[in-house]
């Protein structure tokens, strides 16, 4: 019998959260592409609108959720590429290190533009 | 008894010579998995303009839908991030070894709807450009 072969550690927390994050987003990426370019089209969107949909936390949160998800599975991905082409040693910690700025750096941007459409001035 | 051998790179973009449904699937999970996290980069980066003011936020993402490649690009958008979903929930299934014996036909199936979703949306994205 043919033996499974896969590079992920199937042991390894990251790989369920990759996947759990992935059946989250499934849902999520969907809704937000169909609200915001089918019920909404993105050529009549205004601030005004952004605004009244980010004011309610239902959406708020949703969306904050959205952005740490998107922002760990997209980046957790790309890590997993370049380990799998071999990436190893100082290149690899490097790396990983800048993967990790960045996605703070995203996630604390994303969030200081839903408190601006939220009207929200913590930071 | 199986034998061991050197495989080489277990993801080795080489291997998209050999044609197959897998390596196919695999290389463009890769390239929607890039296009995506991107985006998500710009995306920030162009709503953003939210902390500036309402104003400039309302006359920047107008602007960019005023322009015809914006569309395009979002129809491009659309395909990508349709495929990368349906190629996902593909590999989860792979992942928990359901369907094994069609995974080839699952990627096919992945790509022609992939394709009729794209055409239909073509309408809805360019509606108001002209």
């Amino acid at each position: 019998m043919a033996e499974r072969y896969s590079s992920f550690n199937s042991n390894g927390s990251l790989w369920l959260i990759q996947r759990i994050t992935a059946a989250f987003l499934v849902i999520v990426l969907a809704f937000h592409f169909f609200l915001l370019h089918f019920v909404n089209h993105a050529s009549e969107i205004t601030f005004a609108g952004s605004q009244y949909r980010m004011g309610t936390l239902s959406y708020y949160s949703l969306m904050v959720l959205f952005l740490i998800t998107a922002t760990f599975h997209g980046v957790n991905g790309v890590y997993n590429g370049l380990t799998n082409q071999g990436l190893e040693g100082t290149q690899k910690t490097v790396v990983k290190w800048v993967l990790v700025v960045a996605s703070a750096l995203l996630i604390f941007q994303g969030i200081r533009t839903a408190n601006a459409f939220a009207g929200i001035a913590l930071f | 008894m199986s034998q061991s051998y050197n495989r080489g790179l277990v993801e080795d973009f080489g291997r998209w010579r050999e044609f197959t449904a897998g390596m196919w699937a695999w290389i463009f999970h890769k390239f929607t998995g890039w296009v995506l996290i991107g985006y998500l980069f710009t995306h920030i980066a162009v709503l953003s303009t939210s902390t500036i003011g309402g104003g400039v936020y309302t006359e920047t993402l107008q602007s960019l839908e005023s322009l015809f490649i914006v569309r395009v690009l979002e129809v491009g958008l659309l395909s990508v991030a349709v495929f990368h979903i349906l190629n996902g929930v593909r590999l989860l299934m792979v992942d928990l070894g359901v369907g094994l014996e069609s995974q080839d036909k699952s990627f096919y199936a992945a790509l022609i709807v992939t394709g009729l979703i794209a055409i239909a949306s073509v309408p809805t994205f360019i509606e108001g450009v002209f």
